[in-house]
């Protein structure tokens, strides 16, 4: 479980940076995107990783760490995600009002001279 | 309980008056930009006046921190609002800033987009809440709605340049506070809590195996700061940025690196004192260098650029290296002086943006007449009110926005004035602050493992040397801008345009005229942050208000 949860976490982040090092402003925006869908899990897995602990209290189970899983770590992550959906959609809006001012998806604007 | 009752409750008003403000701004509408503007400065000032009452509260209530519960709930659990000395001197900074600005922008940016005053405001509620919020995740939610508000406020105004320049920005920020949750979770992972104060006390707990991790959280955690702080090499975004921000934007955004230079002096002296054992000071090394760095990158800068506006966000940079670097020493006598400084910089630089706007309208006028000033975009909008309160000369006729010297000497003085705090020339603010930093510096107590003498006389050279450089780069831009051209028309000026920067640079001379009562209360906040048990008992101790006392809990 562990093991691929990191391989997922790695897996994305080293996706997400290429992506953000690319020069078209959409390739940007999706290296972003990855690279908070793997800051997502990766908050998520410090809470340390169990299967069917859902974090609700059920009667009759001592409500401790033993029983269910750290909550915290995915209502930090539930923040997150609207956080970083926010700001891909106005990422979104700048994006487009750079492609109409200046007639190009590269993220200065302008092509690179060769 | 009464206590909480009257005073503490007042802690929680520098986050909700500007959420309130903004939602009763927008449901205003476009149109309406008289009400609009009332609306906005009326709240401004208010928060602006809690901000003091707070600053005098938390000043003559000693040394515990005014903690308020927002949820009601037990400390550990629920999240909490803080005030100490640090917090209640930004909140009066970003009150000072913000007002300023704003009366500038009525002048006629207010009307250059949609959404400025709502966002505005928002930008304020941000801020407020990063200053006192005890919570780490708290944190990043209000850095968060800073940071979203900025970037509207970046794009405020519209064009090529505002619109190139906020994609990188927003970029640079995404990927900063990417690295902010990233620290947050680490070091969630290791102590279990998110509550600053209850971190710093269980630090010391931390096994020997953990450690490693612990470092590195709050090192990523640092970077995000730094990124926002403007530390070199993490800041090729600023001076882009906030040279194509329009001029209140600008001006407000001069409190903008000081929430990540705030952010950097609070954990750090909370998590990692002298006391902390076997983390005690980290990081140290990287803040006294990495500071210095920024400083020598910041004075270069003033020196190489061309236009004012490049040059008053270079020496933002180097306003950040330098308090970083005296913030990195861990000493109290040098924090309470790089407080000092940074309460004279971060007016003199909102002033100074200000002001660029009015030079290069001035350089327009002289070039160019007729294109900027009557058939912009933007026509004039306070003339007609404000020519009934104007001066008016013998003939009876305004001496606003005629060619007469009287702006153009407004203009001379007041940059004079601004360079002078900025360069930390004698006998403005922004010397008595390095004046404080230097015989700080000079006194060798207390050494510091790892800054030790190399560092200090290397921040002692610099300071010196970054304020002659800066002295040079502004006399240049002076000359250029009031000696150099001839025969050339006054620029216009409106009132509502003078009085924010006339005030702003009031302030920084009340800085001097007041020093020993200000340098008194730095000092104290000073001693408070480098003592972070009381602010850790403080928060510690706030009970959660109980209902009704007869069922009791």
């Amino acid at each position: 479980m562990e093991v691929v949860v990191s391989l997922a976490v790695g897996v994305l982040v080293a996706s997400g940076v290429w992506l953000v090092l690319r020069p078209r402003t959409f390739q940007v925006l999706l290296g972003l995107s990855l690279l908070s869908y793997a800051v997502n899990l990766f908050i998520f897995s410090v809470g340390s990783l169990a299967i069917d602990k859902e974090p609700i209290v059920q009667a009759g189970r001592p409500a401790d760490l033993l029983n269910y899983t750290d909550p915290i770590p995915q209502s930090l992550v539930l923040t997150a995600i609207v956080i970083s959906f926010a700001t891909t959609a106005l990422y979104l809006v700048v994006l487009l009002a750079l492609r109409g001012l200046t007639d190009s998806d590269h993220v200065d604007g302008e092509e690179e001279r060769p | 309980m009464t206590a909480l009752a009257s005073i503490d409750h007042l802690l929680v008003v520098p986050v909700l008056l500007p959420l309130a403000t903004a939602t009763v701004l927008l449901m205003l509408g476009e149109q309406r930009h008289t009400a609009r503007a009332v609306v906005d400065v009326v709240s401004t000032l208010l928060g602006l006046g809690v901000a003091i009452a707070l600053l005098v509260h938390v000043d003559t209530n000693g040394p515990t921190s005014a903690v308020y519960l927002p949820g009601n709930w037990p400390v550990p659990f629920g999240i909490v609002l803080a005030l100490d000395r640090l917090a209640a001197l930004m909140l009066v900074l970003a009150g000072a800033a913000g007002l300023a600005s704003l009366l500038f922008s009525l002048a006629r940016w207010h009307r250059a987009g949609v959404h400025f005053h709502p966002l505005f405001q928002l930008q304020l509620m941000g801020l407020n809440g990063a200053f006192l919020t005890g919570d780490l995740f708290n944190l990043f939610v209000f850095f968060e709605v800073l940071l979203a508000a900025s970037y509207g406020l970046l794009l405020h105004g519209g064009g090529a340049a505002r619109v190139r320049t906020s994609l990188h920005y927003i970029s640079i920020n995404l990927l900063a506070s990417l690295l902010f949750l990233i620290g947050v979770a680490l070091l969630y992972g290791v102590t279990g809590t998110l509550n600053m104060a209850d971190m710093a006390e269980r630090l010391p707990q931390v096994p020997a195996a953990d450690r490693g991790l612990l470092h590195a959280g709050a090192a990523i955690l640092a970077v995000a700061f730094l990124a926002k702080a403007g530390a070199w090499p993490l800041n090729a975004w600023l001076a882009p940025a906030y040279g194509a921000a329009s001029a209140p934007v600008a001006g407000l955004f001069a409190i903008l690196t000081k929430v990540g230079i705030y952010a950097v002096l609070r954990l750090w002296s909370l998590c990692f004192p002298d006391s902390a054992g076997a983390s005690a000071l980290y990081g140290a090394d990287a803040l006294v260098w990495g500071g210095m760095a920024t400083l020598a990158f910041g004075a270069v800068g003033m020196l190489s650029s061309q236009q004012l506006g490049r040059l008053a966000s270079f020496s933002v940079v180097a306003t950040s290296g330098t308090l970083l670097a005296a913030i990195g020493f861990g000493r109290p006598a040098l924090t309470a002086a790089a407080l000092f400084y940074l309460a004279s910089s971060t007016l003199a630089a909102t002033a100074m943006y200000l002001l660029v706007e009015l030079l290069e309208r001035a350089r327009q006028v002289e070039t160019d007449p007729p294109v900027e000033v009557a058939a912009g975009p933007l026509p004039a909008f306070f003339d007609a009110r404000s020519l009934a309160v104007v001066n008016l000369d013998d003939q009876e006729t305004p001496l606003i926005g005629r060619a007469i010297p009287a702006a153009l000497a407004f203009l001379g003085l007041a940059f004079a004035v601004g360079a002078l705090v900025i360069a930390g020339l004698p006998p403005l603010s922004g010397f008595v602050g390095k004046v404080a930093m230097l015989s700080a510096l000079l006194d060798g107590e207390g050494a510091v493992p790892g800054a030790g003498p190399t560092a200090r006389w290397g921040l002692f050279a610099l300071l010196i040397g970054s304020g002659l450089l800066s002295s040079i780069a502004l006399m240049r831009v002076g000359i250029r801008q009031f000696w150099a051209p001839q025969d050339r028309p006054a620029p216009h000026l409106r009132i509502a345009e003078c009085v924010p920067i006339g005030l702003l640079l009031g302030a920084c001379m009340l800085l001097v005229v007041r020093g020993e009562p200000v340098l008194r209360y730095l000092r104290d906040a000073a001693e408070s942050l480098h003592r972070p048990e009381r602010y850790i008992e403080s928060v510690r101790a706030a009970q959660p208000v109980v209902r009704m006392p007869e069922t009791g809990r």
